[in-house]
């Protein structure tokens, strides 16, 4: 059966996603070493333990990222996080870096590594190069594949696939973006965030509501307009006359309907994003996503995505519609 | 230190490919890098192509100056990997990999490679663990400062081997931010990616953005998005002289590229300047740890 890999920022979506159904749930600790470094969210070495337990005894699995950049200067932190998890029995890593892969691989052989989507391999051949070096079990991979072409990366892959299933939608392969970090200093790699809050203001002005970011203004709206969070890639620039969402609408990503098309390439796990969401965002996705794998596992021919499902994940959905993304033909 | 022309990252004919580096023969760069690196449906010139430019001007500058094969940038179809391996095995030319696709053809066959900016080393152990495999030279990712990029080299000096990788930066010109399944200039254009038309061509240095207040803010360049400014760092050379930097590079425009290196030669080898440089419209923010659009005067 497909496994559903849930998102939890903090305590109470992890007992959320394990109670709804998680085969897994992926956290992080409270600071740079991982993709969702924001404020108030993530796990400290007193808790983690608590969490893994609560997991653990009830038969989700519990995955570490660890799937920022280190630079010289934070090496050691990155090294230290890599140990907590490992000593705390985890069940996988997930890392993104070379020299922690390389680090985990050599001190922690016995714990599993998946290379994270922030590693960006989307051919096998790249693949080849993390299971021959670094011996990972399981790739996540970047949303910017076709599914035809996912279908062709598992026939070859040397390792377990893992795809997005829900969630937010980066546009750009991710792991080699830095538009964040080109306007605010910081980006994913370097500091696990992107288009940081600090760096957001918001301004009612006679124009409309303006969003900004470090000053660089991101999107303006009209009264009976829903104003999004400003990420790079989602906000309202323009070329020559035009002002339009230059890189992508604000729409978040749903593959519910190519579940049994995942299934039968080899997909092995479903990831849901959020980590930053809250805990009544995952416990809705998970409750959905469980219902459809088990829906579709019990009668794989007759499986037909439901409409309370769909109504279920617009409701917590990013710009209130989602898309197949990458996944479908429109976008290629 | 060295002057290198970074692959062309925009879309020309093959008129103007030629023409471009033909007119850089008797410029004073000393590394060429050459292929496309962006999108592989632009075909001005196919593989065959690009190694008969590349040997025709490796036979024109009788070994004054190098010539390294560019690669792919974001592998993701089996097509591509077709090509890339051909670029792989060409036997001549060292090949710069973009993608780790590409690392892991050159080194499973023990070819000796260097990396684009688009390989993300972050740390001097990543950059160890590529020597091994055969990495010799290195773009450092342009999102990093010279603080990270001094404690890289640092900490390759006490790993006994910082002579042993050179050492390149991206100096000049419209910064590679981001790549995407998408193609953004189709977009633009209101034409989905597979019948994009080839709407690059109308771009030679890419498509601009800006915010709704006119701030110069990205580059469209197909899949692959730069930054509105070029990063600039003119002004920083003598510092990367003394830091050990080997190699600046400087990103091919339509305009005014001769001028820039020119300028940089003189810069670097401390002649006379006959005209006064102007940075005023470009930035330098990454190198100086800041936001990559800002300029800094630290």
């Amino acid at each position: 059966m497909i496994e559903l890999v849930c998102p939890a920022g903090n305590f109470p979506a992890l007992k959320e996603a394990v109670n709804n159904g998680a085969d897994a749930v992926y956290i992080g600790f409270k600071d740079d070493t991982n993709a969702r470094h924001f404020a108030g969210l993530n796990f400290n070495e007193k808790n983690l333990p608590k969490a893994i337990d609560y997991a653990h005894q009830r038969g989700t699995k519990v995955f570490v990222a660890i799937n920022t950049y280190p630079q010289p200067d934070g090496w050691s932190r990155w090294q230290r996080a890599v140990d907590t998890a490992a000593g705390l029995g985890v069940d996988a890593l997930i890392i993104a870096d070379i020299g922690i892969l390389d680090y985990a691989a050599n001190k922690h052989p016995q714990m599993s590594r998946h290379l994270s989507v922030q590693g960006s391999a989307t051919s096998y051949e790249s693949l080849r190069y993390y299971q021959q070096n670094f011996g990972i079990k399981r790739a996540v991979l970047p949303r910017v594949l076709s599914v035809s072409q996912v279908a062709h990366l598992a026939a070859q892959s040397p390792v377990e696939l893992e795809v997005f299933g829900f969630g937010s939608l980066c546009i750009m392969a991710e792991g080699r973006c830095h538009l964040s970090s080109y306007v605010t200093g910081e980006s994913p790699n370097t500091c696990g965030a992107c288009s940081p809050a600090k760096s957001v203001r918001w301004e009612k002005t006679p124009q409309g509501l303006e969003s900004r970011l470090n000053g660089v203004l991101i999107d303006r709206y009209d009264d009976n307009e829903n104003a999004g969070y400003p990420t790079l890639c989602k906000g309202r620039f323009t070329i020559g006359k035009n002002t339009f969402h230059v890189l992508e609408e604000p729409t978040s990503l749903n593959t519910i309907e190519i579940l049994p098309e995942l299934d039968q390439i080899g997909i092995k796990a479903i990831k849901i994003e959020g980590r930053q969401r809250s805990p009544a965002y995952t416990q809705q996705v998970t409750r959905v996503w469980r219902q459809a794998i088990d829906s579709y596992t019990a009668d794989p021919k007759n499986y037909t995505p439901q409409p309370q499902w769909s109504a279920a994940l617009n409701k917590v959905s990013e710009g209130s519609q989602t898309t197949l993304g990458a996944y479908s033909r429109p976008w290629q | 230190m060295k002057l290198s022309l970074g692959p062309l990252l925009y879309f020309w004919s093959l008129d103007d490919i030629e023409a471009f580096y033909q007119s850089m023969l008797d410029e004073p760069v000393d590394i060429l890098y050459l292929g496309e690196t962006v999108c592989s449906k632009r075909r001005s010139l196919g593989f065959e192509q690009w190694m008969e430019l590349a040997r025709s001007l490796k036979e024109s500058l009788s070994g004054s100056k190098e010539v390294v094969l560019s690669t792919l940038s974001l592998i993701e179809a089996e097509s591509e990997l077709k090509t890339l391996r051909r670029y792989c095995d060409n036997g001549d030319f060292l090949v710069e990999a973009n993608d780790m696709a590409a690392v892991q053809l050159l080194s499973e066959k023990k070819i000796p490679f260097s990396i684009g900016p688009t390989i993300n080393v972050y740390n001097a152990q990543t950059l160890s663990i590529l020597h091994k495999q055969g990495l010799q030279r290195w773009v450092m990712p342009v999102e990093l400062s010279r603080q990270t990029l001094a404690d890289i080299l640092r900490d390759l000096d006490d790993m006994g081997i910082k002579d042993k990788i050179e050492t390149e930066i991206f100096s000049y010109g419209h910064m590679p931010l981001a790549l995407s399944a998408r193609c953004f200039t189709a977009r633009a254009h209101n034409l989905p990616k597979d019948q994009c038309e080839l709407k690059c061509i109308d771009y030679p240095d890419g498509l601009q953005v800006k915010s709704q207040e006119d701030q110069s803010l990205f580059t469209l360049n197909g899949i692959q998005t730069l930054s509105g400014l070029r990063y600039d760092l003119y002004n920083e050379l003598p510092e990367m002289q003394t830091m050990g930097v080997d190699i600046v590079r400087i990103s091919p425009r339509s305009r005014q590229t001769k001028e820039i290196i020119n300028a940089y030669y003189q810069k670097i080898n401390k002649i006379e300047e006959h005209d006064a440089y102007t940075i005023a419209e470009n930035c330098n923010g990454y190198w100086h740890g800041e936001p990559g659009m800002l300029q800094s005067s630290l």
